[in-house]
């Protein structure tokens, strides 16, 4: 699987970096030699292996369905490049 | 009292409590060598208020007798975990001016055993990286020289910082996190300790994640014991993080007999890679010797799956952190980037991103979202997570076989020149990795001990891989290692 300008453009979008027009065709050529040395994976026999979800077997644990936190919204927004009335503020997603 | 930043948590553990020593000597001894350390860029953000209060509480808590090992202990911290009012940056621009208003967790149980934050530690970005070239802070240097040749070497990476640290002495031990080999590789690159516990040992909470089902913190530190002493404070459940195991903590320390006679050692073939360098070779078969002359039966293993471990770790590292590092969006914290007249939040979303994410970061990232993506997900990470099955299932057959431990040796060769990889395909700097990302994928413990010096001066490390949740035994081999190497060189001081 060979990726393409277009292609590289589409994932950059997709994991919403900004990436120039003029960088594309190097990012295609680095993903290019990373997934190269992905594809050897394609020589193992994965037939009726079951992926792994868990490193670990253990069940998750459960806990009490109560509230044990809150009432810290100073904190939250303590770190927000623009917080403002209490809310996180970004520019205008609704017209 | 000279020299105190050069103990060991265990020499100074028994000087403070026989009141030879304060905490407060201890840490001054430490902030004076820091300040003078500049030249290798390990501590980034200082912390000397912080660390003068807890020593003196320390003082206060070791006079009234009973504290616990870790008391008065002045520690550094890798830059990835949350420290509460201290900037915590994971290495990245993305982050500046980021103070948690939080402690992680391990952080947590380190100062609540008396333990004492001299500052926070270099890393790579997000902890990708194998060289700490891609820091936002810029490059640490290794305190090792070739010879008397100048050149700046990498200290590995990616707690680059805390490699560095311990082996010019900055502290008596530091806290460091492994994805892929990130303690165990810098360890070996400065001849110093460093162990990645069983995945669950240790809480990943407030510890910024990476890539999550393989990502475990670790102490790094100048001996075995240190390890085994600094891990056990380190360790236990944490119900903020489901993956941590609620298992007891055991004493490692006491795991520390010396004795492994009959115990029965693991030399796989496929960690024989072609073009390995006769050196570390050489090194391997040393390891193995003394580990025999010790007592240990030696049994040639085969983990058949060896070679698919590294291209599976390179579809699901970035594929967690594709997932993890979308919060990174400008909205709750860190950097935002300015925006034009007439742009709107995606645009915000991308230009923020290209921004605060280094070169290496945004290729993970992408490399990441690419094999999550409609139509190649499971030609990508389906088929990624059933090899990572397989290559556990290989250890388990040669565990249920008998075998207790496995040697390799820790890195492919020893440290290289800072900017040596800068033409290099990202593939080459993967492959630093090659004998410790095995681990991670099978959330295994592994240790790496220094065990040589090559031709050129520098320090070689040899790993040790455990059973899971056998770090007692396991550390009680690299101890039984660490002896019979006998290493005790030190760097030059130059900087």
């Amino acid at each position: 699987m060979s990726i393409d300008k277009d292609t590289a453009r589409r994932v950059a979008h997709l994991a919403r970096i900004r990436v120039e027009e003029d960088a594309l065709p190097a990012l295609a050529e680095e993903f290019n030699a990373i997934l190269g040395f992905i594809e050897q994976l394609n020589e193992v026999d994965i037939e009726g292996v079951v992926p792994m979800t868990s490193v670990t077997p253990m069940p998750l644990k459960r806990r009490a369905d109560v509230v044990t936190d809150g009432n810290q919204q100073d904190k939250i927004l303590k770190n927000a490049p623009d917080a403002r009335e209490g809310f996180f503020a970004v520019p205008k997603v609704v017209e | 009292m000279s020299e105190l930043n050069k103990l060991t948590i265990s020499d100074a553990r028994a000087k403070l409590r026989a009141g030879d020593v304060t905490s407060v000597e201890l840490t001054e001894a430490c902030l004076k060598t820091i300040e003078g350390a500049g030249a290798l860029n390990a501590f980034v953000h200082h912390t000397p208020e912080i660390a003068i209060d807890q020593a003196k509480a320390a003082d206060v808590r070791i006079a009234a007798g009973g504290a616990p090992d870790m008391c008065g202990i002045p520690l550094g911290i890798k830059d990835l975990f949350c420290t509460k009012g201290v900037p915590s940056q994971a290495g990245s621009a993305i982050l500046n001016g980021f103070k948690p208003e939080y402690e992680s967790t391990i952080t947590q149980q380190l100062w609540d055993t008396g333990s004492v934050m001299l500052g926070k530690l270099n890393m790579d970005e997000f902890a990708m990286g194998s060289s700490n070239e891609t820091s936002t802070y810029g490059n640490v240097v290794n305190p090792w020289r070739r010879g008397n040749d100048e050149a700046a070497l990498t200290p590995g990476g990616s707690s680059g910082g805390s490699a560095s640290a311990v082996a010019a002495d900055l502290c008596l031990a530091a806290t460091g996190t492994d994805t892929g080999g990130s303690i165990r590789q810098p360890a070996a690159f400065v001849g110093i300790t460093g162990i990645k516990p069983t995945y669950g040992r240790c809480s990943r909470w407030g510890v910024v994640a990476f890539a999550s089902s393989l990502d475990q913190a670790g102490p790094m530190t100048k001996s075995v014991r240190d390890a085994a002493i600094m891990l056990a404070a380190m360790s236990g459940h944490d119900p903020k993080d489901s993956t941590s195991a609620d298992l007891a903590v055991p004493d490692f320390e006491a795991a520390l007999t010396g004795d492994i006679r009959g115990k029965k050692i693991g030399i796989p073939k496929e960690y024989r890679m072609d073009g390995m360098p006769a050196e570390i070779e050489k090194l391997w078969a040393d390891g193995t010797a003394m580990l025999r002359d010790a007592g240990a039966e030696i049994v040639d293993i085969s983990l058949p799956h060896t070679k698919y471990a590294l291209p599976a770790y390179y579809v699901i590292a970035p594929a967690e952190a594709s997932s993890n590092l979308a919060r990174y969006d400008g909205v709750r914290y860190g950097h935002r980037a300015k925006l034009a007249k007439g742009e709107g939040i995606d645009d915000m979303y991308e230009k923020t991103r290209a921004e605060g994410f280094g070169p290496e970061v945004q290729r993970r990232v992408m490399i990441g979202t690419y094999v999550l993506s409609a139509g190649f997900y499971d030609a990508y990470y389906r088929r990624a997570q059933r090899v990572r099955t397989l290559i556990k299932k290989d250890f388990e057959n040669v565990f249920d076989a008998g075998i207790e431990a496995i040697l390799t040796p820790a890195t492919p060769s020893a440290a290289f020149g800072l900017g040596e990889m800068a033409d290099a395909d990202p593939v080459q700097m993967y492959l630093n990795d090659v004998f410790t990302v095995t681990v991670n994928l099978a959330g295994l413990p592994g240790i790496a001990v220094p065990a040589g010096l090559d031709k050129q001066g520098l320090p070689l490390g040899l790993q040790l891989i455990g059973r899971p949740w056998e770090e007692g035994d396991l550390l009680n081999s690299a101890y039984v290692l660490e002896q019979a190497a006998g290493f005790v060189s030190k760097p030059g001081k130059w900087w």
